[in-house]
């Protein structure tokens, strides 16, 4: 799982193949400037620009908070946190990254080309969170409404309480996939380790095909059949009332 | 190992430590890392070691630590030791560890510690934020659980008060009322059965409740667990010349070729073990 290969490496701005990449704007070198210095501009700034972030040296927080639609490409591994909150922006990650990248996503895209850590994703009401390496544990937790596609494997517990959204794994799922679910979409092309409380496999349809065809496009996942992905979502025991339960009310 | 500690100061503000294995004796000799709370004549302390034992090196002192190298085995010196001195407090003993921590910032430690000029073959550092018990010194990361060995650990145990008492029952000493100095002292009652430290950190995954990721230092190397939800963060990363783990990847970031280096989580409830010699997993 070695870093992608710096700005140059992995495609253009937006992790797009066919886009060529653009000169930055926007230089931010971490070794000196303060991650709250850049947070700060990307923050203020009235229009959307290209920006370029180096030696991240694994600090949180890079890149969170925005709110405008600027491409940001981070070179190197990241902390915690990054890109968290995202709104409208466009953020590539040349690394890897601790917990919680893009945690509460509202819209935009994060693309990361290493492996994320825990809670990738966590809670994302929106947007689109691609991760070329792997994710570890509770992966899409308490997902919102954001998609998440993981090229390489997803570790225990993921999609935990994952209440809207889709969850789209490469490789295999760790054990507990989907625990409490409610009404997002799981697809797994690889193993499950085992399935969460209330989670159970179900059928795919035309419909669930069209949207994994879609999603894999816009993730940039090529020559990847759709066909060969399983679904999994909620058996609606868990969170609806049902008559045989009246007595515990 | 100074570096790594200050990246992760926040984290952990409140005191620091670290375990050096460095200059190995050979056997028939041991490395005793002593701490006293107040000042003491170290050089009168080194006389009655080399009076008692027949020989001891000069104290090679630290800030609030001093180091002994004595002709002795171990156990023998530490029995000595806690009889004749009972306000000394031994922080490890072993053919090549040292032991330095204190309460008080990682900075400050690292300056008043002259960390930097410190070498060896492996290092374990810590630092703490204080959950289950109060700050102290002695209460500081790394405990000694035996003979070069140590723990550094990143969590909390709920089961610490209960599993103390079981232990004490089995002749286990405890300095403190601090949850991982129980586990320290459960790792240490397991070998001392007999158990491989492999086997005594699998049988953690059953007897310890709570939320943890250990490091233990060895002899010649290091393993690794983390609780079986993986509650606690870990990171290792490797390169052609060195192997870390940290609890977040700025502390490796400081190591050199750290960007290049192979990354990856340690699986939850897995036993990881590295040594000089040999890597495995």
């Amino acid at each position: 799982m070695a870093a992608g290969g710096g700005l140059l490496g992995g495609g253009g701005w937006e992790g797009s193949a066919s886009q060529a990449p653009t000169a930055p704007e926007l230089m931010f070198d971490l070794s000196i400037d303060t991650v709250r210095e850049l947070n700060q501009r990307l923050h203020d700034l009235a229009e959307p620009a290209r920006v370029l972030v180096r030696n991240p040296g694994g600090r949180h927080a890079i890149a969170a908070g925005l709110n405008a639609a600027h491409e940001v490409v981070i070179d190197g591994h990241v902390g915690y946190y990054c890109a968290g909150m995202n709104k409208h922006a466009h953020v590539r990650i040349a690394g890897n990254c601790a917990t919680g990248v893009a945690e509460n996503m509202m819209s935009g895209t994060v693309i990361v080309e290493g492996s994320a850590s825990q809670s990738a994703g966590a809670s994302a009401h929106g947007g689109l969170l691609v991760v070329r390496g792997d994710a570890s544990a509770r992966c899409g937790i308490s997902l919102k409404g954001g998609e998440i596609v993981v090229c390489g494997s997803v570790g225990h517990m993921s999609a935990f309480m994952a209440q809207s959204g889709c969850l789209v794994v490469l490789g295999d799922a760790g054990a507990a996939l989907g625990d409490s679910l409610y009404e997002a979409r799981i697809y797994v092309r690889g193993e499950v380790a085992s399935l969460g409380a209330d989670c159970i496999e179900k059928e795919m349809r035309a419909e669930h095909l069209e949207q994994l065809r879609d999603l894999l496009e816009r993730a940039g996942v090529e020559s990847v059949d759709p066909g060969e992905f399983r679904r999994y979502g909620s058996a609606r025991r868990l969170y609806n009332f049902h008559v045989d339960n009246l007595g515990s009310y | 190992m100074a570096g790594m500690l200050e990246q992760l100061s926040d984290r952990g503000p409140d005191s620091c430590g670290v375990a050096f294995y460095r200059d190995p004796l050979p056997p028939g000799s041991c490395k005793l890392s002593v701490h006293s709370p107040s000042p003491v004549d170290w050089e009168g302390l080194s006389v009655e070691l080399e009076r008692t034992f027949g020989s001891a090196s000069a104290p090679e002192v630290r800030a609030s630590h001093a180091i002994f190298t004595i002709g002795a085995e171990a156990e023998e010196v530490e029995r000595w030791l806690s009889e004749r001195h009972p306000e000394l407090r031994l922080m490890s003993a072993g053919r090549s560890i040292e032991i330095y921590k204190a309460a008080g910032s990682p900075r400050a430690f690292v300056r008043n510690f002259a960390l930097a000029e410190l070498g060896g073959s492996h290092a374990l550092g810590h630092t703490r934020m204080a959950t289950e018990s109060r700050v102290s010194t002695e209460g500081s990361h790394p405990f000694s659980t035996g003979l070069d060995l140590c723990l550094v650990h990143n969590g909390s145990l709920s089961n610490h008060n209960r599993l103390r008492r079981v232990l004490a029952r089995e002749g286990i000493r405890f300095q403190t009322d601090n949850d991982t100095e129980v586990a320290a002292g459960y790792l240490t009652w397991r070998l001392r059965q007999g158990a491989s430290l492999e086997q005594a950190l699998g049988s953690c995954l059953e007897d310890l409740d709570g939320f943890y990721t250990f490091a233990v230092g060895t002899a010649d190397g290091f393993a690794v667990l983390r609780d079986p939800i993986a509650c606690k963060p870990a990171v290792m990363a490797e390169t052609e010349d060195w192997v870390a783990i940290a609890s977040e990847y700025r502390a490796i970031a400081v190591l050199p070729g750290a960007d290049e280096a192979r990354q990856w989580e340690p699986q939850p409830g897995r036993v990881y073990s590295w040594s000089i010699q040999r890597a495995e997993v």
